[in-house]
């Protein structure tokens, strides 16, 4: 089970540009919104067509701008679950369901449609219309019907944005559960690094229609390559870097020199530190900073520091960490050289 | 009391309301996707018959449809009929004076339509057009409804280019519309409110259908 993706597509100023392969996989598309993800994932289904590139799923062509295939949405074989799951409001959660089962007689396709109202625990709400369910009971219904299609591939749009977030818990185990169940492909979107990093096995982040290589999440949270990757994997403070040797790295918005573990590279321009990462213990990387304010948060403290090259720094520690500090106009935050993330444009 | 009037009336609106029905939304529902040039022009031309007078209207359907006329005359050579002066000549100008009705609510209600539905439609591999008859047409339902009587009320009162194209012939072209301006013409003030009676009492339900329609479809949750 592979997909392969790699198209273009000019809207007016906006370029969209995203090259990843996937295989056996849960992969994410992270970005910001408008970003061009939800653009991708209509490529894909063959809802929106690329100017040029090509995309095969499974050995077969989707599409492809230099042999002229272009295969319409039908004949795809991809899921695709919308933002707002889009169920058919004038069928029932019986209705829609069984309006997803490609093949058989209407018999077969009944019992194909009640077979999945049995697995995803729809029982009793089969002649309902979709706007008197919840919501997650109506992204079941639209992850049944997709199912019930036995897709290729599945593509889920942003499936939480449309939720409260305290049903958010509970549905995104659930998801999970249903998609280790699924053989296929599956393409995730989503600006949210948190489901990101809890649902997928590996990343490609999107900025400005461009996609970033993919990556395993690992590798996003805990060695992002680009500015893009660090700020949408939470990074909260990025400075410029002027490269002083191999290990040493002059901030130009902090005005700090540090050390770093990572070597690097010529072209590497940026440097990241996340707000967590920021301590008082003492190490070799030493910022003298003044406080310009402080976030109590229920069980953490945000302190935003001044930093002798101007720009505020984000600081993040345990409530109790803070109270201890004995100064709390002029602070001391050291970070780890392992802690120092070498980032590219 | 002759009710030929009220027949011929309800039948020649009920015709072109069937015509015009699939008419305007074959319409709508293409130009509802085009160009927006290419609708701005369209929509001059189509709802231009919303603004003319009826009896323009019954001019040019004369023009082409008179038996001297291009299309009236070649009909009358081949066929051996003419196409004016019947009481279903009446429906040729009717229709073209409603079909702007049923085209811009149609059109009004695709354009407000969530193209999603018909997108996860064709990714679970329905056909463009199972999607277009079971899912956008369902839900565009309230507006197609509100278009279809609309046209239909405006059917029922069609005087001007129904008179100069059916003439009026008691009980062969005669409508209630052409009824009641003979009648009063000739001084039977009495039948004539007979039959200005009628007519507002058909319009009254039929607008008053339109509101229980209404009314019944934004009930949540009634898609």
């Amino acid at each position: 089970m592979a997909l392969i993706v790699d198209i273009q597509k000019k809207i007016g100023a906006f370029n969209l540009s995203v090259r990843f392969e996937s295989e056996n996989e849960i992969l994410a598309l992270l970005g910001a919104s408008g970003s061009g993800k939800s653009m991708t994932l209509k490529c894909i289904a063959g809802l929106m067509t690329p100017d040029s590139g090509r995309i095969i799923l499974n050995k077969r062509t989707l599409f492809d701008s230099g042999a002229k295939v272009n295969l319409p949405p039908q004949k795809r074989n991809v899921g695709y679950l919308f933002q707002q799951y889009a169920l058919f409001p004038n069928m029932t959660v019986f209705e829609n369901i069984l309006a997803g089962v490609r093949i058989g007689t209407a018999a077969e396709k009944r019992d194909a449609a009640a077979e999945k109202i049995a697995q995803f625990r729809l029982d009793g709400l089969e002649k309902l219309k979709p706007a008197s369910l919840s919501g997650g009971q109506q992204q079941r219904v639209a992850l049944a019907r997709i199912l019930v299609n036995a897709p290729e591939l599945v593509l889920l749009d942003e499936p939480f944005s449309a939720l409260d977030s305290y049903l958010k818990w509970q549905l995104e185990m659930e998801l999970a559960d249903t998609l280790s169940g699924y053989s296929g492909d599956v393409i995730y979107v989503s600006h949210n690094r948190n489901e990101v990093y809890r649902l997928c096995d590996s990343v490609s982040v999107l900025s400005n229609g461009k996609s970033d290589p993919k990556e395993t999440i690992d590798g996003l949270f805990h060695s992002p390559a680009t500015v893009a990757a660090a700020m949408i994997s939470g990074c909260k403070n990025i400075s410029r870097l002027e490269r002083k040797d191999a290990y040493t790295a002059l901030c130009t918005d902090w005005g700090v020199t540090l050390r770093t573990q990572a070597p690097i590279a010529d072209d590497a321009n940026f440097v990241g530190i996340r707000a967590h990462h920021l301590t008082f213990s003492p190490n070799e990387n030493m910022m003298n900073c003044t406080v310009s304010r402080v976030v109590n948060n229920m069980f953490s403290t945000a302190v935003m520091l001044k930093t002798p090259g101007g720009a505020i720094l984000r600081a993040e520690m345990e409530a109790a960490v803070w109270a201890a500090a004995k100064d709390k106009k002029n602070v001391t935050v050291y970070v780890d050289p392992k802690d120092v993330m070498v980032l590219k444009s | 009391m002759d009710w030929f009037p009220l027949l011929n009336s309800v039948r020649i609106a009920a015709i072109s309301t069937i015509i015009i029905f699939f008419v305007g939304i074959f319409a709508a529902h293409y130009i509802a996707k085009a160009p927006r040039l290419v609708k701005g022009i369209l929509d001059v031309f189509l709802t231009l018959p919303l603004v003319l007078p009826p009896t323009v209207v019954g001019y040019l359907a004369l023009r082409i449809l008179g038996p001297n006329r291009l299309v009236g005359a070649w009909v009358l050579d081949v066929f051996g009929f003419k196409l004016t002066m019947h009481w279903w000549s009446a429906i040729f100008v009717t229709a073209v004076v409603i079909f702007p009705l049923m085209y811009r609510t149609a059109r009004g209600a695709f354009e407000s339509f969530d193209t999603t539905l018909a997108d996860s439609g064709r990714t679970l591999g329905k056909s463009n057009t199972w999607v277009f008859w079971r899912v956008q047409m369902p839900n565009c339902r309230q507006g197609i409804l509100a278009g279809t009587v609309l046209a239909f009320a405006r059917a029922l009162g069609e005087y001007g280019a129904t008179s100069m194209i059916a003439g009026y012939t008691p009980g062969k072209t005669a409508t209630i519309a052409t009824t009641v301006y003979q009648l009063w013409r000739i001084g039977d003030d009495a039948l004539a409110f007979r039959w200005v009676i009628i007519n507002m009492i058909i319009s009254a339900v039929v607008l008053l259908a339109m509101t229980f329609l209404e009314k019944r479809n934004v009930k949540p949750g009634g898609f």
